[in-house]
């Protein structure tokens, strides 16, 4: 058995990059051009659309949560605006990140801003660090967005559902930014000319979260806190939810998104607050194509993919063994059927790199 | 040094407000038809990965790589648009004719 190091420095990141595993060429389902220029269509229609849903909705609930503080009654408010806050704004900073959202620049950006106050994500850190989940989605040693190691942490994933570990990690980093400093690991991949930015950044968010703590001492509640930060915690769990089902229990070191992503139907409020990342094998195959035109994409491609996951709990009782299955086997992964129309995984892409392909 | 102008494609093989991919001599350029009629080219692949910009999306004057969204302006090929940060390379571009050639040395 052995034992992944998921270092961005380690053993197994020199290896893909010294066996190509790093940067490889991924399988791509054939779309014509023409139809994929149709599907890549910036449109500022449906975003904007969407956001303002998104927005009004946080300050109605918001309003409500107050109005009704401390009573219980304000609880189901609360519960609703903690979603909308600390987790619709996963995949908003995601989307806007792309800048695929919208097709005027200036709005994904204000989006993209306001969403990374939301998830405690800095975004001139961030901007850079997504680009190699793309280009070496699930390698080990290369990819710094694994979700789920093998073997799984459990304690660390229940963690987050409450947003305890990413939003530490966020708040501490924050801090050391505002306090002047470039953390050793982000200087790695972000230009030097952006460390200006991420500072400046920081400092912002200190003095609204100063503010807003200032604002809860003089009122003598924690009224505020429930408005601004605490969302951060109490509304993860929906992302930490559909971000898990993204790649959890699939193959790792493989060049091949239908082998390491999972495509999952999923309820329309979880559509809206995902902004369709349950299509994730058809965005990792073709990321330049907005969230709105991804039902489409999938519909034209879907006879070569694995037939998806038909609800969010299936997706789990698919995932939720296997991770456990991974606690004493390293290596085993769930293996999906492909359509008899789909073109078979192409092993040869990554077999060499890998030695031998396990799981079943 | 003599100028070396390629034939590269013709004027109706590439739509207006797109790209195409053209190969020559070991190397690979991209050429680009704008909204406004006017023909560029630029080296074939991304500056920030080893990627083949062909599959982009051309929208105005700017071409978005397929791989993670950066952004370049094909006239000039200046970086625009994180994580790319590097110029592309340009090439000078006539049209003669109905033919598109560019000049790669
Ligand atoms: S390869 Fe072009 S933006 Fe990354």
């Amino acid at each position: 058995m052995t034992t992944r190091d998921y270092s961005m420095l380690g053993e197994d990141g020199r290896r893909a990059v010294e066996t190509g595993l790093a940067a490889a060429e991924w399988y791509h389902t054939e779309v014509s051009r023409k139809v994929m220029k149709d599907l890549m269509q910036r449109n500022d229609k449906a975003a904007i659309v969407d956001t303002l849903i998104l927005y009004g909705a946080m300050i109605a609930l918001a309003a409500a949560g107050i109005a009704l503080w401390p009573s219980l009654w304000s609880a189901p408010f609360w519960l609703v605006y903690g979603v909308l806050y600390g987790s619709a704004s996963d995949s908003r900073w995601h989307e806007c990140q792309h800048g695929t959202a919208f097709k005027t620049p200036w709005m994904n950006e204000v989006v993209y801003q306001i969403a990374c106050f939301m998830i405690v994500r800095n975004p001139n850190t961030w901007r850079w660090s997504h680009a190699r989940h793309h280009t070496d989605t699930y390698i080990v040693g290369r990819d710094p967005e694994i979700a789920i190691m093998r073997p799984p942490a459990f304690a660390k994933v229940i963690a987050n559902f409450f947003g305890l570990v990413d939003s530490y990690n966020g708040w501490a980093r924050m801090l050391l930014n505002a306090s002047g400093r470039i953390h050793p690991e982000e200087a790695t991949f972000v230009p030097p000319a952006e460390f200006k930015k991420v500072i400046f950044v920081a400092r912002v968010w200190v003095v609204i979260y100063a503010a807003t703590f200032a604002l809860a001492y003089m009122i003598g509640s924690i009224l505020p806190l429930m408005v601004i930060g605490l969302p951060r915690l109490y509304g993860a769990w929906h992302h930490i939810m559909t971000g898990l089902l993204q790649h959890g229990g699939l193959a790792d070191n493989v060049t091949d998104h239908r082998l390491n992503a999972r495509t999952v139907y999923m309820n329309p409020f979880s559509r809206f607050v995902y902004w369709n990342m349950n299509y994730h094998v058809e965005h990792h195959m073709f990321p330049m194509v907005p969230y709105h035109a991804l039902p489409k994409l999938h519909a034209l491609i879907k006879h070569d993919l694995p037939a998806p996951n038909p609800s969010i709990a299936h997706g789990f009782r698919e995932m939720w063994p296997a991770l456990k299955r991974q606690l004493h086997n390293e290596e085993y992964y769930v293996r999906r059927v492909l359509p008899a129309s789909a073109k078979p995984y192409r092993e040869d892409f990554h077999q060499t790199a890998l030695g031998q392909v396990a799981g079943e | 040094m003599m100028s070396n102008w390629v034939d590269a494609c013709s004027t109706e093989d590439i739509e207006a407000e797109d790209l195409i991919r053209f190969d020559h001599g070991g190397a690979t350029y991209a050429i680009y038809h704008a909204p406004d009629g006017a023909f560029f080219c630029t080296a074939g692949r991304c500056t920030h990965e080893d990627i083949h910009l062909a599959d982009g999306l051309v929208m105005g004057h700017l071409i978005e790589c397929p791989k993670h969204n950066g952004q370049f302006d094909y006239r000039t090929g200046e970086a625009k648009r994180a994580p790319v940060c590097i110029n592309l390379k340009t090439y000078p571009v006539k049209v003669e004719g109905d033919r598109v050639l560019i000049q790669v040395a």
